[in-house]
């Protein structure tokens, strides 16, 4: 049967229907940040950025920007009402101390003990790891959105990371281009895939055991640009 | 008490050779760029000050600000989370050529380190790189099942800030995103220069909006145009 990987804005939208009702998030950097545009309706959920902003919105038009009013990827950003800013180590208390529900990251790889490593590839090149080592700790979920594979095709759901690692042990949920898993003691567990993808078919795209902790969902996301 | 500054030369001219230089900012949001082109003009025009380490989240962007203290050969060392930048390239060539050092901090560890020295506390343990190879090296202990690594304090010499409104005692306010690193800044160097928009006297400042109280600033310098180093970038301004 024929399939079609979904896009990002549909990776972002299916992360987005997990997110509750006066819940604090923080997504991070690029692809995670679609997330927020896909927010249900009737769904009121904080964000936080590392820089020190909580309860930010949509970006503004393009000639009203306030370049003191960014988050943390140096983009504008707008507040909501009941937006607060703080410094650097009080954002930092709110991820490592557990204060927020969800972090959203990008990934170069994830392994099936929940280890990420999305900070670098290799040994080459200036290295910059930003907030990441401190987002993967801390919040009461941690989850990635990534693509199934690399775009030569090779999995990015893996035994084992062998590009440097961000953290240990650390992702909880995996939304991908192709399926969703969680990570469970030490397993990739599938709970969704697309309906027209086989299940071996699926298992040939990832780099470890996929298990099935009963029934399968279908991923079938709206049809998005 | 009147913690002011007459002008921008008088502010940076304490800063020494060799010396562990905080500057304020994450971007160009909260970069006391002033005060960073003043000790510029002063190390072109004197040589002083060189060699120094600078502490901040990045590592310069474009060719103002900390990369146009790169460009000039200031810097020999950056304490930094994120030396990328949308153009890096001041401090992408210096390193690729062994010309400057870097020591990558991750971001919620850099702002403790600097809390912590600010605070008193020599050392700390947090999850954050445990089992990555930034944590090469360092201690690791078990606290309840997890792993925890031992990061010690940052301190640095001078700190130089900005500020919104300051008062001839010190006391900062911040404009929105701007604080990020700032008030944390203040607290962890032996001497402290903070550029306002506006000074006032004691009392302009509501004590409830006060961010960084005026006992962690050592000196205050009014720069009522100051730019934003984001839109100079944008603007295509260059400083060298």
């Amino acid at each position: 049967m024929t399939w079609q990987k979904l896009k990002n804005p549909q990776i972002a939208w299916r992360a987005a229907q997990d997110i509750q009702d006066g819940a604090y998030v923080n997504l991070g950097i690029g692809i995670p940040e679609m997330v927020a545009k896909f927010q249900p309706e009737g769904r009121h959920i904080t964000y936080h950025t590392e820089n020190g902003v909580l309860g930010f919105g949509a970006a503004p038009g393009e000639g009203d920007e306030d370049w003191d009013l960014i988050n943390a990827g140096k983009k504008a950003i707008t507040l909501n009402p009941g937006a607060s800013f703080f410094h650097h180590a009080d954002s930092f208390a709110m991820v490592r101390g557990g204060h927020l529900d969800l972090a959203v990251l990008g990934a170069y790889q994830i392994a099936q003990n929940g280890d990420l490593a999305n900070w670098r590839v290799g040994s080459k090149g200036v290295p910059a790891v930003g907030g990441a080592m401190d987002l993967v700790h801390g919040a009461k979920r941690v989850a990635v959105i990534t693509d199934h594979t690399t775009k030569d095709g090779k999995p990015k759901l893996v035994e084992q990371c062998t590009f440097p690692l961000t953290g240990v042990a650390c992702i909880t949920r995996v939304y991908t281009s192709l399926a969703v898993v969680d990570i469970e003691g030490g397993q990739f567990i599938l709970r969704e895939k697309l309906p027209e993808m086989s299940f071996d078919e699926l298992q040939s795209l990832t780099g470890a055991t996929l298990h099935t902790g009963g029934d399968v969902g279908a991923l079938t996301p709206p049809e998005l640009s | 008490m009147d913690k002011t500054l007459p002008n921008l030369q008088a502010a940076v001219s304490s800063i020494t050779d060799d010396a562990v230089l905080m500057i304020g900012g994450f971007g160009g949001s909260g970069a006391p760029i002033e005060l960073i082109h003043a000790l510029i003009d002063r190390y072109k025009a004197t040589g002083s000050p060189a060699n120094l380490t600078v502490i901040n989240n990045n590592a310069g962007n474009g060719k103002i600000g900390i990369a146009a203290m790169i460009d000039a050969g200031m810097v020999a060392k950056m304490i930094c989370s994120f030396p990328r930048s949308s153009d890096p390239r001041a401090f992408t060539d210096k390193y690729l050529a062994g010309e400057i050092a870097l020591e990558l901090v991750p971001q919620g560890t850099l702002a403790e380190r600097i809390r912590a020295a600010g605070a008193g506390i020599p050392a700390f343990f947090t999850p954050a790189s445990y089992g990555t190879e930034l944590a090469s090296g360092k201690q690791i202990q078990e606290f309840d099942g997890v792993s925890y690594v031992l990061e010690h304090w940052l301190k640095a010499d001078f700190a130089i800030v900005k500020g919104a409104v300051g008062d001839t005692h010190g006391n900062l306010t911040y404009r929105l995103a701007a604080r990020n690193f700032n008030p944390l800044m203040c607290m962890a160097a032996d001497k402290t220069i903070a550029q306002v928009s506006k000074i006032t006297s004691p009392g302009g400042i509501e004590p409830e909006e006060v961010v960084t109280p005026g006992l962690f600033v050592d000196g205050v310098v009014q720069v009522s145009d100051s730019k934003q180093e984001e839109v100079l970038i944008r603007t295509g301004v260059e400083y060298a």
